[in-house]
């Protein structure tokens, strides 16, 4: 009777060990993304102590989301460039760009769907751009995303020197709108943040275009020597990241109540952050859009804390720095143990 | 067979980069159902055939016929989708996607339209269960040794319907039993028809599984043989192929009987895994050691050995009697001790800078960044070392890369001799060049050693190792068989030692 219990134990327990070995042989990539998650849960607690209960409340949280759609967007598209070994710069410069052409548009009375459609095909459009130059004449994604960042500010410059206001209620409402659940809430543009990452999961774990995403990431030639179609979805990733920015645009001018041709400088770079706190690798192949949701999270809950205790924002600059520098390092460690067991 | 018709037949083929012929007129044909093996040196053009019939490489010359149609491959796609499959020698997978991806990425299983994971760990575990690989479909390929991922390279070739398979040097990273298991699914293959095209440097493993074989040389067809028709020996012989030229005898330095005595530099059990186990090499001042042996036999391994390319895992190496740590090529170079690769292009020449440039790179480096040469002392050194070697066109600021291979060989030759070395490492210095450069660079190498430096000669012509090497060394699998003083070989028996010694067994 003892005997057989302790089996029916020794049986669970290598069930279970059995069942994590298996997991962890094929999610070892999300272990930085598991990192990230402990440290926001650090954070969280942390900040809840030192500020005697007042941080973690439905109010804050919500807020987090609210404060970084922009960013949790841009994250996204860049999510889809950095997988594939490429990189970005142009974002911060196309959200300006498609923010201030879009409340330019609205300004003169151009209704508000057609003003949207040209903000998502603008973005799109200097993003495919980008992605041309970095296929077919084989420019580096810096050179060519640094073009496109200049292009882009440019542009918003050439659009308006000046703050535009947008009065257009539609898509303020995207803002201000608010569904409450209790003390929590949600506004449009969170949702549309959330189902944007939806779609990325679904897009990069559920289609082919997705695994081929990874698998130039993972080698370019290899991709190519097993017949995927790499330079379609090499151009497409930066046309993704690109309507993001766009998407961006729309939410940020919503957010703001204007567009602002200054918007967004360095916004790429928090960007990029996020991407890398969330667990992807910036040599492409491995990551998760879910861990760049948790690293948006980081970033965004530093900032929070930081203004909740009163300190200098450049404190901000500094913590996530350090925090890039210990995941980075974290991501080096991942890497040389799987290079090693070759 | 003969009645049969070929599945797969390239008939004059030619394919060239830039002035250089990798393949020249070549014919090849394989049969439904055979396995063949394509053999030869490096450079041979084993590689290059292989991409002209994987739609990799675009043929310059001569067609490509599959069943009796003409066909023209834009790339590996579409010879995948005529039944062309290929395992690269280096695996050629993705290390950051599951296995069952790996096998079948791109025409993967869909379930309402989705890309369903579930379905393609079922199917990719009975085609692994095929190749009696038990594993979890849903790791990542790269937590797998290589010997396995390069079982899963195979599970993705044949997954499809394949009619011809490639595969290159399957066997170099799998354990003997991993090569029974795959010798297994090869036979299983051809029983069903597909035509195998199994290309290895082990020579037991080709009698083995190999019906036919064609043999390479320089980018020119050797011929095709039926293998149980031909001695090992002979196919040894029409791999490395004789050459006749006119190469100055020359004073051969007197062999001390006793090794170690009076050896300028002496190595004691070097080894460097996987390739070269323990090995004893002397070298005396003005002696020239050729060194003799099949590819994979250690032969470069025991180059880098020497030069601090790769570090030693144990053993010493002494010059005039002190143990001398070569950390580096740096380390070897201060000791005076300079290599020259295998691989011109890759390792040697910088094809993009001029003559000069290439030159002076050695001298440079040893300065030092901070010291540079004035431009007028560079122009005299390059010009210095142009005229004694005969380097032609005998245009200093020409790109390196644009010269004859002998040319390029010379160019490298001079940047070594520019560090007044005392021991120079040549690992095949006369592959792929005509035969008027390669018996210059012979005549080149006596002089030298004349005039008191010591080389170690590595080349895979025995007849060439033979003439200019005073005594031979000579390596199989990774041991050192012997070394004899070149005046008791004869090219047979050279070839009977380096090539395997169960001969009788044939």
């Amino acid at each position: 009777m003892t005997a057989t219990v302790t089996e029916g134990r020794t049986e669970r327990l290598e069930r279970v060990s059995a069942a994590t070995r298996t997991f962890m042989s094929r999610h070892a990539a999300m272990t930085p993304t598991f990192a990230a998650l402990v440290i926001l849960a650090l954070l969280l607690v942390g900040a809840e102590a030192s500020l005697r209960g007042d941080f973690v409340t439905p109010r804050t949280i919500s807020s987090l989301l609210l404060d970084n759609a922009y960013l949790l967007i841009l994250a996204v598209g860049m999510t889809f460039v950095i997988l594939t070994g490429g990189i970005d710069l142009s974002v911060g410069s196309v959200m300006a760009f498609t923010g201030i052409l879009g409340a330019q548009l609205l300004g003169s009375g151009v209704p508000a769907w057609l003003a949207v459609t040209v903000m998502l095909a603008g973005g799109s459009a200097i993003g495919l751009l980008i992605g041309v130059l970095v296929q077919y004449f084989d420019v580096q994604p810096f050179i060519a995303s640094l073009a496109g960042l200049f292009l882009a500010r440019g542009l918003a410059f050439v659009v308006s020197l000046s703050s535009i206001r947008v009065e257009d209620t539609g898509v303020l409402w995207l803002q201000q709108n608010r569904i409450r659940l209790g003390d929590w809430y949600i506004t449009p543009t969170g949702i549309l943040a959330l189902v944007v990452v939806a779609l990325a999961a679904f897009t990069l774990h559920l289609t082919r275009f997705g695994r081929t995403v990874y698998a130039i990431g993972g080698n370019e030639q290899s991709a190519r020597l097993m017949g995927l179609d790499v330079a379609r979805t090499k151009v497409a990733v930066y046309v993704i990241s690109g309507f993001c920015g766009g998407l961006a645009g729309l939410v940020l001018t919503a957010y703001s109540g204007a567009g602002y041709p200054r918007n967004g400088i360095g916004t790429e770079l928090d960007a990029i952050a996020a991407v890398v706190i969330g667990g992807t690798l910036l040599t492409g192949g491995r990551g998760y859009v879910l861990g760049t949701l948790v690293g948006v999270a980081v970033f965004g809950t530093i900032k929070t804390i930081i203004s909740f205790m009163g300190a200098e924002q450049s404190w901000m600059q500094i913590i996530v720095g350090a925090l890039l520098l210990l995941f980075i390092v974290i991501q080096r460690a991942i890497v040389a143990r799987a290079e090693r067991r070759r | 067979m003969d009645g049969a018709l070929p599945l797969l037949e390239l008939t004059g083929a030619t394919v060239r980069f830039g002035a250089d012929a990798a393949l020249d007129d070549v014919s090849f044909r394989m049969f439904p159902g055979e396995v063949h093996s394509l053999m030869g040196e490096n450079g041979a053009g084993k590689s290059t055939l292989i991409k002209a019939i994987t739609g990799v490489l675009p043929l310059d010359a001569g067609t490509l016929t599959l069943d009796g149609t003409p066909v023209r491959f834009a790339g590996p796609h579409d010879a995948q989708r005529a039944g062309i499959s290929t395992v690269y020698q280096e695996v050629e997978l993705l290390p950051n996607l599951s296995v069952a991806e790996n096998v079948l990425l791109g025409r993967e299983p869909r379930r309402h339209g989705v890309l369903s994971q579930r379905l393609m760990r079922e199917r990719a575990r009975e085609i692994l269960l095929d190749l009696g690989l038990d594993l979890d479909p849903g790791s990542a390929l790269g937590s797998h040794p290589v010997a396995v991922q390069q079982l899963v390279a195979i599970a993705r070739a044949i997954s499809t319907d394949v009619r011809v398979l490639v595969l290159d040097e399957p066997t170099s990273s799998l354990d003997l039993d991993e090569v029974a298991e795959l010798f297994r699914v090869i036979r299983e293959l051809s029983s069903r028809g597909v035509a195998i095209l199994f290309v290895s440097h082990f020579l037991d493993q080709v009698y083995e599984i190999c019906d036919r074989v064609t043999v390479l040389r320089d980018g020119h067809l050797v011929g095709e043989y039926l293998t149980r028709q031909l001695l090992r020996i002979d196919l040894v012989q029409k791999m490395l192929g004789r050459d006749v030229s006119d190469f100055k005898a020359r004073r051969r330095v007197p062999v001390d009987d006793e090794p170690g005595t009076e050896a300028f530099l002496s190595a004691r059990g070097i080894a460097s895994a996987p390739d070269l186990t323990p090995v004893d090499v002397d070298l005396a001042e003005g002696e020239v050691v050729g060194v003799a042996g099949l590819l994979g036999s250690g032969r470069t391994a025991l180059a880098r050995a020497l030069t601090g390319v790769s570090r030693l895992e144990a053993g010493i190496v002494r010059i005039e009697g002190t143990p001398v740590d070569l950390d580096s090529p740096r380390t070897a170079i201060q000791l005076g001790v300079v290599y020259s690769s295998e691989n011109r292009l890759a390792e040697g020449i910088l094809g993009e800078l001029s003559v000069l440039e290439n030159i002076t790179l050695s001298v440079q480096a040893q300065r030092g960044v901070l010291r540079r040469m004035r431009p007028a002392r560079q122009r005299e050194l390059a010009q210095s070392w142009v005229e004694a070697l005969g380097i032609r066109p005998a245009d200093l600021d020409r790109p390196a890369g644009t010269l004859s291979g002998g040319n390029q060989q010379k160019v490298l030759l001079a940047r070594l001799l520019a560090l007044a070395p005392r021991v120079l490492v040549l690992d095949e210095p006369t592959r792929g060049i005509d035969v008027g450069a390669k018996v210059e660079i012979q005549n080149l190498v006596g002089e030298l050693a004349d005039n008191g430096l010591s080389v170690v000669f590595i080349s895979a012509e025995l007849e060439e190792v033979l003439r200019v090497g005073d005594r031979v060394a000579i390596l199989r699998e990774g041991r050192l068989v012997d070394t004899l003083p070149s005046a008791e070989l004869t090219v047979d028996s050279l070839l009977a030692l380096v090539a395997s010694p169960d001969e009788q067994e044939d």
